[in-house]
């Protein structure tokens, strides 16, 4: 099948790759990229474990093809910590509130975060919980996530405590 | 200190949060092939042919197999030996004249790039001849094969006297309880990467759980002498017992890289996935019970029906038999006898899940219990305490025997953990507040449920422990991780026998040439048995090491203690010696890089943890719908290696549990074709099907296997949710016991309030 090039910028470096219009864009990142810090649950876009941002918005890039990504802004988890590999404090906050165990829905779990606690209104707790819905985790039962993401909100200066029901 | 006790932050976790995880997908090797399989579409029927000449003449494709190019290679066997009358029900790696359910391999492709082998395996033909389908246990067997019906075994165990039992019995309660079709479903999917070494040697990453047991299988089916392979597991993306079982897969993929001389990569979709790995849980089971005046429980005889699905897979027969022995649970039963009847269907097979054979044997016991309260019109906690085995009855032998070893409840202290656990949820206060609720019209009720879980299970474990001069340590271990932590807490042990930091203790485990044999990661067995190694050889060397510093010191070496990564006297004073430097002067008289032990711990006994879970439900009249307001699990294990990671071990299987109660169902329709085989079918649990989870863990009842007193705690989360979910349900719905059968679906709960009303 004949390729495209495309380009676009991961973690703020430009990409020129050459792909068949049907790659999707998880696995151009993967692949093409050497990114293989997205992950793929399902690739059919329920479990929410490839989330990226895509020009800001939390994208589930198995229902992406890469060729669609001409022009934007993508970023992965592997843009989260410094250059020299310190944590963020989101990252930190999922190490030590045990916010994960095998780790494999980890990075669409931090992506979809990070969109969070940067979005300009403060989380609440039904938000948190609303939003983190769309992504599935098979070891944690939840309840570290929550309070990992939590924590840092709190951290960041992002959480507001919910008016009592 | 971050030995043993100390919520010490993972290891494992640093590299996982920079996406810098090696999971079997994340690996390549140069000059690979992607292997795709051609499953079949029908549930039961004869191959007539595979025709795979289009598939053949698209550019890029290597290969394509037929049942004619694997017939050579044998079925794959039972980890258990000795088993030879379940022999004729094993799995061939790819269909052998005849297809048992939806999803069975029938070809297979190799191709350049894994999108062309997806298009590849589009253009190959199977053609089947449909037969009639089979997919009830519950029905009469048929034939399996002309010399074989489909129930493969029957399953019995019984001690104590039945008749007697029911003869005083001054009530016989009768049920028909059934567990629904569900499974691990790890967020990663299986995979496998298959390439010749320089030395000729074939390796198979992407492995996991028991490495060692599937290198020697896949010895076995290749021909291969066991020096010329080895398995090694990478990150693994969940396990909960179906991943890291040997699959067709696995095997075509390490014959591939034989046949074809390069390497071949193998991922699975999720589509697949659904189909293809091992299923669990379904079991339906009839019980009738004897019970006395008060509500004692005098005898239990139970038959049951497992859906085992196309095959016997490397289980054998596992799941029914821990549900037949750990029935009777927490409670005296001085009789009882189970029943087991192992069917196949034309379904996906089965194998274990997170607490098997104990999630669906719970959900039956506890279901007994609620259903003798409510004939008797007494409180079920009161029923159940007057059953529980006292704790003078400990080490209490039920008499029979599971997975070849005697069922002895080592220790435990039941009513203890029971009260502990109603006061830590306030039983009465919440009873009332759920009352006050009814009262006003919502249907809301709490129910619990009682359980034994079982650990540690042998017969071995080595390990190697390599101190050098620096005073780190290297432990090698014949253990795997499917992501619970084993890194951290085997360092934490390590921590705790040689006195040095855990963060300098590094853990090898899932390679099966860093030790020679080894166990795996399954049975909830790693922190009980690798840990006592671990502390075994640890003991070892602290006496090898202090008994060179007495030398050094000229003191007694009973008056030396290793503590805080130095050796010095017990009482303070004087000089010390770093652990280090203690190594450097044993390797100046042997040389060598590290000063070495090792160590092998047998146990031919399980060591048994307890529990009790409670939920909170609330019921949607309108719709059926169930929400669960609160899960919580009490749960004595003896002693925690790292209370953080047990209590996440627990809110994981509590969710896992409330998945089989509430959402998970792996559905058929009449025909045998998979209905459950995307994420929007298969329905796990999210962040909002997930109430609060609170953990209680306890320590009063220290296992006497091992040196540690541990006891495991990988799947007592899951146990009995499914139980404490129906009671619950049971509770808002205003006392009747009804609910029969899980997943408690709307549908199927406003069938049930309809039926009431």
């Amino acid at each position: 099948m004949n390729k495209r090039e495309v380009v676009f910028t991961v973690n703020g470096e430009t990409r020129r790759v050459l792909v068949e219009p049907r790659r999707t864009l998880a696995d151009t990142l993967r692949e093409e990229c050497g990114l293989t810090g997205t992950h793929l649950g399902c690739e059919h876009g329920v479990c929410g474990a490839c989330t990226v941002l895509v020009d800001g918005q939390p994208t589930r890039s198995c229902l992406m093809f890469g060729v669609q990504a001409e022009g934007a802004s993508i970023r992965t988890v592997e843009g989260l910590a410094a250059p020299d590999g310190t944590l963020n404090p989101l990252q930190r906050a999922f190490w030590e509130n045990h916010g994960l165990q095998c780790g494999y829905c980890t990075p669409g779990f931090l992506m979809l975060a990070t969109w969070l606690l940067e979005r300009p209104t403060p989380l609440d707790e039904e938000e948190l919980r609303h939003v983190l819905s769309s992504n599935l985790c098979r070891c944690t039962g939840y309840q570290n996530i929550l309070a990992a993401v939590r924590a840092a909100a709190r951290e960041l200066d992002r959480w507001t405590e919910s008016a009592p029901a | 200190m971050d030995g043993i006790g100390a919520r010490l932050k993972r290891f494992e976790d640093p590299a996982l949060l920079r996406g810098e995880g090696r999971f079997a997908a994340d690996l390549d090797r140069p000059g690979q092939l992607h292997m795709r399989v051609v499953r079949s579409s029908i549930a039961h029927g004869l191959l007539r042919g595979v025709d795979a000449s289009a598939a053949l003449a698209l550019p890029g494709v290597a290969a394509v197999w037929t049942e004619r190019d694997v017939a050579d290679i044998p079925r794959i066997g039972f980890r258990m030996m000795g088993l030879t009358h379940l022999e004729p029900y094993r799995q061939p790696i790819l269909a052998q004249d005849r297809v048992r359910y939806v999803g069975e391999p029938v070809a297979v492709v190799f191709a350049e790039d894994p999108y062309l082998a997806e298009d590849a395996e589009e253009l190959v033909l199977a053609e089947i001849e449909p037969l009639p389908v089979l997919l009830s246990a519950t029905e009469a067997p048929r034939d399996f094969s002309a010399t074989h019906g489909t129930e493969a075994a029957v399953l019995r165990k019984s001690y104590g006297d039945l008749d007697a039992a029911f003869a005083a019995a001054a009530h016989v309660v009768e049920l028909e309880l059934s567990v629904g079709r569900h499974s691990g479903v790890p967020l990663e999917t299986r995979g496998a990467l298959a390439y010749l070494d320089e030395e000729g040697v074939l390796r198979m990453l992407g492995a996991a759980k028991v490495p060692h047991a599937n290198r020697l299988a896949l010895a076995r089916m290749l021909g291969l002498d066991p020096a010329q392979i080895h398995l090694h597991e990478g990150h693994v993306g969940g396990g909960f017992g179906i991943r890291g079982e040997l699959y067709p897969e696995d095997a075509l993929a390490c014959l591939a890289t034989l046949r074809l001389g390069r390497p071949v990569k193998w991922i699975e979709d999720r589509r697949e996935h659904l189909m293809a790995a091992n299923h669990s849980r379904q079991q339906t089971h009839r019980i009738r019970a004897a019970v006395d005046a008060v509500g004692f429980v005098l005898g239990a005889d139970v038959e049951f029906f497992h859906d085992q699905g196309g095959y016997v897979r490397t289980h054998a027969v596992t799941v029914p038999d821990l549900a037949a022995a750990m029935l009777p649970g927490p409670y005296v039963f001085p009789a009882y006898r189970a029943v087991g009847h192992v069917r196949l269907t034309n379904k996906t097979p089965g194998g274990t899940y997170r607490a098997p054979g104990r999630y669906e044997s719970s959900f039956v016991r506890e279901r007994l219990m609620d259903a003798v309260a409510e004939r008797l019109g007494r409180d079920p906690v009161e029923i159940r305490r007057i059953n529980l085995i006292p704790r003078e009855a400990m080490p209490f032998d039920r008499g029979i025997d599971t997975l070849g070893t005697p069922l002895v409840y080592d220790s435990g202290d039941y009513e203890k953990l029971l009260d502990k656990t109603l006061r830590h949820v306030g039983w009465e206060a919440l009873q009332a507040r759920l009352a006050e609720r009814r009262a006003r019209g919502e249907r809301v009720g709490a129910g619990l449920a009682l359980f034994v879980e079982k650990s540690g299970l042998g017969p071995f474990d080595d390990v190697r422990i390599e101190l050098d001069r620096a005073g780190r340590a290297t432990i090698a271990t014949g253990a795997a991780s499917v992501g619970q932590g084993v890194a951290t807490a085997l360092a934490q042990v390590g921590a705790e026998a040689l006195g040095i930091p855990a963060a300098n203790i590094r853990v090898i485990h899932g390679q099966t040439d860093a030790v020679s044999r080894g166990m795996g990661a399954f049975a909830t067995r790693v922190t009980v048995m690798t840990g006592t190694a671990i502390a075994m050889a640890g003991e070892k060397l602290r006496q090898k090491l202090i008994a060179q510093v007495a030398l050094l010191l000229q003191r007694p070496a009973d008056r030396l203690e290793l503590v805080g990564g130095v050796i010095r006297a017990t009482d303070g004073s004087g000089a010390s010696v770093a652990i280090g430097d203690a190594v450097a002067a044993c390797l100046a008289e042997t040389g060598g890089d590290a000063l070495c032990e090792e160590a092998s711990f047998e146990s031919h006994h399980m060591t048994y943890p307890y529990g009790v879970h409670m939920a909170v439900a609330r019921v949607d009249v309108e719709t059926g719908g169930v929400v669960l307001e609160r899960l919580m699990a009490g749960y004595d294990m003896g002693r925690a290696v790292n209370p953080m990671l047990v209590e996440g071990q627990i809110a994981g299987g509590l969710a896992q549990g409330l998945g089989g109660a509430l959402l998970e169902e792996f559905r058929y329709d009449a025909e045998g074709q998979p209905l459950s085989i995307t994420l929007a079918d298969y329905l796990m649990p999210t962040a909002n099907e997930t109430p609060e989870i609170d953990v209680l863990l306890t320590e009063d009842a220290p296992s006497g296997i091992g040196l540690l007193g541990v006891k495991g705690a990988g799947e007592g989360g899951t146990t009995a949710v499914g139980a404490a979910i129906a009671a619950a349900v049971d509770a808002a719905l205003g006392g009747r016991v009804f609910v029969s059968k899980l997943p408690i679906s709307p549908a199927q709960l406003r069938r049930w309030m309809g039926d009431s009303a």
